[in-house]
């Protein structure tokens, strides 16, 4: 534990740290540009120089620099401030005026550090460099004459999303950032530069010229485009939501979100239910909220009633709806709209157990039909980073790119039986064996038995030294998935069940993955956002409001329940979902006993306990004893990772990055 | 003439010139490879002190003494990790053609140099990055290697030592960053020629994150004579902290340039007209001159003359030894130009990476072209100064000081010649006038 002065106030700080993390320990800001906590350290923009003692005399790179007991740092020297103002101008004197109409004007580093840091006016008399855009895809918008050469994009894409696809070319005054050949960045992370870009140099391609920062309303979310529950931020304006943007949790994002978290939300605005629709003749036609309830009145189920949950869900509607079957006397009610049906009679064994922050940790890795690049990007990145610590990754399923080195066993199920030996090595030697199952392996019969087998003979569960550790995990794909499982959203023989009792009245809580044809006597009530399968399918729509339009709760694949906020007011008609619920409970008969959201979610609380407690749910380890011979290759199911649900689908960014990135289909911009 | 100059028995580079072949058997003629194995049983302590001894100071520029330098590599693999030797034969500051004619005409020197030294560093293998437009040279130090493989000098029980130890040749790409010694390792790897952030220095991890020394082509072929004379030889020559001989490379107004091997601390008098029939145009012709590569400031005539060619001589004179590539420029340089190309030379080889070098090498070459045709405010003569103060010492590497040097020792010593041709370009200053 090094200890040392920094502007004479002595900090003490852990080993390895460097001098710039001591000057923030004593509370001294020091500016910056290249340096970035989640990056490697490149030492280039020589921004954060100070002057530290013992050493040379002249200012050093504080973020490089490691903190040694008994230097003496002074970050407030002239000789410091000499130096922070010389490094500005040269970064300015080749940069553009353009802040009056660059997109990061208002949250860019440059601007701040140069009011900051920087002299009152510029000297530079010759002609500024001008640089030709890159094209890096549909997300990515290019000003390279911005730029600052800082790398930080470059050594994202290298380093935590593994495509090597920026990269700097030319030397001197000439080098340039780019993607290469200009294709587009296939990362599903690439929106990820955008925010580290501390200059305008990379901006986002659908906000251009949207909205200024200072003109948002800054909303806390949650994101549900997958199991991650990605902590995010609505950036709102009047009743749009015009941007997300992740927030800092090392526990689920660390700071990152995937592109579909970060540029689906245009979608809410394309493809609305906004307003009620009752099907008469065959066709939908528009109705009043009295008239859509009315028909479902008269359908007169009695007891003869199921609820389908979509992937998107929070906690609240999927709880509001359950009391709702329960009063009408059905518990028909699940979550798996494609049919899985795997056991859930222990929470923890479909549970994402060595948590999304300890599988970092892990030293060998099994992935079981999964393909963690598209079911959960940001669990790909962790296992990026457990291969860096020198963890070895073992896979069952079809050869995919996942950016890292994956030792491929073959694709058939039956191999978690009989495992290579050189693989059961490894396992047996392992400190912290994990194992990840994937939505794939979900579906094949006896997969998740003979992993839980595999789990006791690696003794996965285990106690270490560092703490318990439990190897075994699946991976979900739905939002709504863990909250569903602990609000009772499962059939033992899964949705097949709902349809062998053949509902008169079923309610689709925008269920947009079902196949509705096995439905086809029952009058269905679609509860949903957009009109998008599930609606098409109703015969009754009921508008209702989307993630960020809501409060809610949801539980993430590793069973950490969080809360999101509402950003802004569905639109038209449309209402909030469990307000929809109470509101048809009445004209049903069976009044909900809540008036408010509050009083919803207090009665979930009160019957579902951990949804009351932001953190981690803890599920005992109790896996159940199953059938364990699985055999016969497996499928990924996702098949288009930026059109999972229905509201990537409207998105026209989601569109373009999937015909573009996925399809390879060449993009025709109009001339300007 | 009162220095004592180096006598031909004293001489380590026999074959500088290339009057003889620079094959095998010409070079162990000249007393290549004599016994190696005796000098490699010395063991690696005594190999080192006896370098510590001799005083032999890194003839890449810097000056770092050489045992030292070899004296932080590791003494034993805790790891597992080897240990690498790196010869720079990256020669592309402008001046300097030393290394060239080790590598053509004397290369046996080196590789046996290499030998010895990457065994008392205990290094695995050596490689030698030779700049790119050396062709030629690559070639015949390729077929050089390639000789001593043949005849085991090199290789598995490396010349019956017992010790095992590659060489390999590796050919740069031409870019003037990659003789920086962490950018060499940099392009050695395969990546783009950027220096690395020190620390961690190359000793401790260098060469795909093994421990490394780089070391220069000259100061690792003097190593076998070295040994096989002795220390107290070498260290007979020069001043103190000055040690041994050298190899100059002097060109410009000189009557008679050449690469001359010389005891260090020869006076610049002395060398100028021992061995290249002095200036072009009489002593009193001569402007300035730049004593160690472009990347020194240049010493006016008066200063230069009797100043003792060595690291401390021509610190004192606010220069330094460099190289030791001389460039003579006699009155009828245009100076400003000399120093504006050379900043062209700097703004085309900064490798881009860290903020000062990158901005600063441009924008201190557009306005030395501005000095040069005088279309320029005198004001801007200390503009320029300062970003040179800018650049110094705020970068990753010493390129960005390179760059920075020879600009201000312009200034120091020519301030008048700048502002001559300032005031000449705009006629006589206008008239002030009061505003209005």
């Amino acid at each position: 534990m090094p200890k040392l002065t920094v502007d004479g106030i002595e900090v003490e700080v852990p080993q390895g740290a460097t001098v710039l993390q001591a000057c923030e320990a004593a509370g001294k800001e020091i500016p910056r540009f290249c340096y970035h906590e989640r990056l490697s350290i490149a030492g280039n923009c020589r921004m954060c120089l100070v002057e530290v003692k013992p050493g040379p005399p002249k200012p050093q790179a504080s973020c490089a620099l490691p903190a040694m007991d008994n230097q003496e740092v002074r970050t407030n020297s002239d000789m410091v401030k000499k130096a922070r103002e010389g490094v500005m101008e040269f970064m300015l004197i080749n940069h553009p005026l353009d802040c009056p109409i660059c997109d990061q004007g208002g949250e860019c580093d440059l601007q701040d550090q140069s009011v900051a840091y920087g002299r009152g006016g510029s000297r530079y008399d010759e002609n500024k460099r001008a640089v030709t855009e890159k094209y890096m895809g549909p997300i990515i918008k290019t000003a390279m004459t911005r730029c600052i050469h800082c790398t930080r994009c470059v050594r994202f894409a290298e380093e935590v999303a593994g495509t090597e696809q920026i990269g700097a070319v030319g030397r001197g005054e000439n080098m340039q950032i780019t993607s290469y050949l200009e294709k587009a960045v296939s990362s599903e992370l690439s929106g990820n530069v955008i925010d580290l870009c501390p200059v305008g140099a990379l901006t986002s391609r659908p906000y251009a010229y949207e909205a200024r920062p200072w003109e948002l309303k800054k909303t806390l979310g949650i994101d549900v485009m997958d199991a991650v529950g990605t902590n995010i931020r609505f950036d709102s304006r009047g009743r749009e939501v015009l941007r997300v943007l992740p927030r800092v949790n090392d526990d689920v994002n660390e700071e990152w979100a995937h592109d579909k978290s970060r540029y689906a939300v245009d979608g809410l605005m394309r493809r609305r239910l906004d307003r009620p629709y009752v099907r008469t003749n065959g066709k939908l036609v528009e109705a009043t909220w009295a008239q859509a309830f009315e028909a479902i009145a008269a359908v007169n189920a009695g007891s003869s009633v199921a609820a389908v949950a979509g992937d998107l869900l929070d906690c609240e509607t999927m709880f509001a709806a359950r009391e709702l079957l329960a009063m009408m006397g059905s518990s028909l009610i699940e979550g798996r709209q494609t049919g899985l049906k795997y056991d859930v009679s222990s929470l923890a064994a479909v549970n994402f157990n060595s948590t999304l922050n300890g599988i970092e940790t892990a030293d060998a890795i099994l992935l079981v039909g999964t393909n963690p690049r598209w079911e959960a990007p940001l669990v790909n990145t962790r296992i990026r980073k457990a291969i860096k610590h020198g963890a070895k990754i073992y896979a069952i399923g079809a050869e995919i790119d996942l950016t890292y080195k994956v030792a491929w066993l073959g694709n058939d199920m039956s191999l978690l039986g009989k495992l290579p030996d050189g693989v059961a090595e490894v396992f047996k030697g392992a400190e912290r064996p994990a194992l990840i199952m994937g939505g794939g392996a979900l579906g094949v019969e006896g997969a998740m038995g003979a992993a839980l087998v595999l789990v006791d003979t690696f003794n996965m569960v285990r106690d270490t030294e560092d703490g318990a550790w439990n190897g075994f995990n699946v991976l979900h794909m739905a939002a709504s998935r863990m909250g569903g499982l602990m609000l009772g959203w499962a059939q033992p023989g899964g949705i097949a069940d709902l349809v062998a009792a053949k509902p008169r009245l079923l309610f689709a809580l925008g269920a947009d993955e079902v196949d509705f044809s096995q439905f086809e006597g029952s009058f269905k009530v679609f509860i949903g956002h957009h009109g998008d399968k599930g609606a098409a399918a109703a015969d009754v729509i009921l508008p209702s409001a989307a993630y960020s339009e809501k409060n809610g709760t949801y539980v993430n694949a590793e069973g950490r329940v969080q809360m999101s906020d509402k950003a802004v007011f569905a639109p038209g008609d449309a209402r909030e979902d469990w307000s929809i619920l109470r509101a048809l409970s009445e004209v049903l008969g069976h009044k909900l006993p809540f008036d408010t959201f509050g009083e919803c979610r207090a009665a979930m609380r009160a019957s579902v306990p951990a949804l009351g407690v932001e953190g981690l749910a803890s599920f005992e380890w109790a896996p159940p004893v199953l059938d364990a011979t699985a055999s016969g290759p497996v499928g990924y199911p996702i098949k288009d990772f930026y059109l999972t649900n229905a509201i990537a689908r409207a998105s026209s960014t989601m569109q373009r990055c999937s015909a573009e990135l996925l399809h390879g289909e060449p993009i025709l911009e109009a001339a300007e | 003439m009162s220095f004592d100059f180096l006598s031909d028995k004293d001489r380590i580079f026999t074959n500088v010139y290339g009057f003889q072949p620079w094959n095998l058997k010409s070079a162990e003629a000249r007393g290549d490879w004599d016994n190696t194995k005796d000098l490699i049983a010395w063991g690696q302590d005594k190999i080192i002190d006896e370098m510590k001894a001799s005083g032999l100071r890194g003839r890449g520029g810097a000056g770092f003494p050489t045992g030292m330098k070899w004296s932080f590599m590791p003494k034993e693999s805790k790891d597992g990790r080897p240990s690498f030797l790196v010869i720079n034969a990256d020669e592309s500051e402008p001046g300097s053609c030393k290394d060239r004619e080790i590598l053509r005409h004397d290369p046996h020197k080196l590789i046996e140099g290499a030998l010895i030294a990457g065994f008392a560093m205990r290094a695995r293998a050596a490689y030698i990055y030779v700049r790119g437009e050396y062709i030629r040279e690559a070639q015949v130090l390729q077929a050089a290697v390639d000789e001593a493989y043949e005849a085991g000098l090199i290789g598995k029980n490396a010349a019956k030592s017992g010790y095992d130890f590659d060489v390999f040749v590796h050919r740069g790409a031409g870019a003037y960053i990659c003789g920086e010694e962490t950018a060499m390792i940099e392009s050695l790897e395969g990546k783009k020629g950027q220096p690395r952030l020190k620390p961690p220095f190359p000793a401790g991890a260098g060469l795909y994150g093994c421990p490394t020394t780089v070391n220069n082509v000259e100061s690792i072929a003097v190593v076998p004579t070295i040994l096989r004379r002795g220390a107290s030889w070498f260290a007979s020559f020069g001043r103190e902290n000055n040690k041994g001989t050298k190899l100059f490379q002097i060109s410009g107004h000189v009557d008679k340039p050449c690469v001359v091997e010389e005891a260090m601390s020869i006076p610049f008098r002395d060398l100028i007209e021992k061995h290249c029939g002095g200036i072009r145009g009489g002593w009193d012709n001569l402007l300035a001159v730049i004593p160690g590569g472009s990347s020194v400031p240049l010493v006016p005539a008066a200063q230069i003359m009797d100043a003792p060619m060595d690291f401390d001589g021509l610190k004192e004179v606010g220069s330094g030894l460099g190289t030791a590539a001389v460039i003579v420029m006699d009155k009828s340089t245009d100076i400003v130009q000399a120093i504006s190309r050379l900043s062209y030379f700097y703004k085309h080889e900064s490798c881009g990476q860290c903020t000062p070098c990158r901005e600063g090498t441009g924008w201190m070459w557009r306005v030395m072209e501005r000095m040069r045709t005088g279309d320029a405010d005198i004001s801007e003569i200390d503009t320029l100064y300062e970003v040179t103060k800018q650049v110094e010492g705020h970068t990753i590497c010493a390129l960005g000081d390179a760059a920075a040097w020879p600009i201000q020792g312009l200034i120091k010593h020519f301030r008048p010649e700048m502002e001559r041709r300032i005031v000449e370009k705009q006629g006589n200053p206008p008239m002030m006038e009061a505003a209005e």
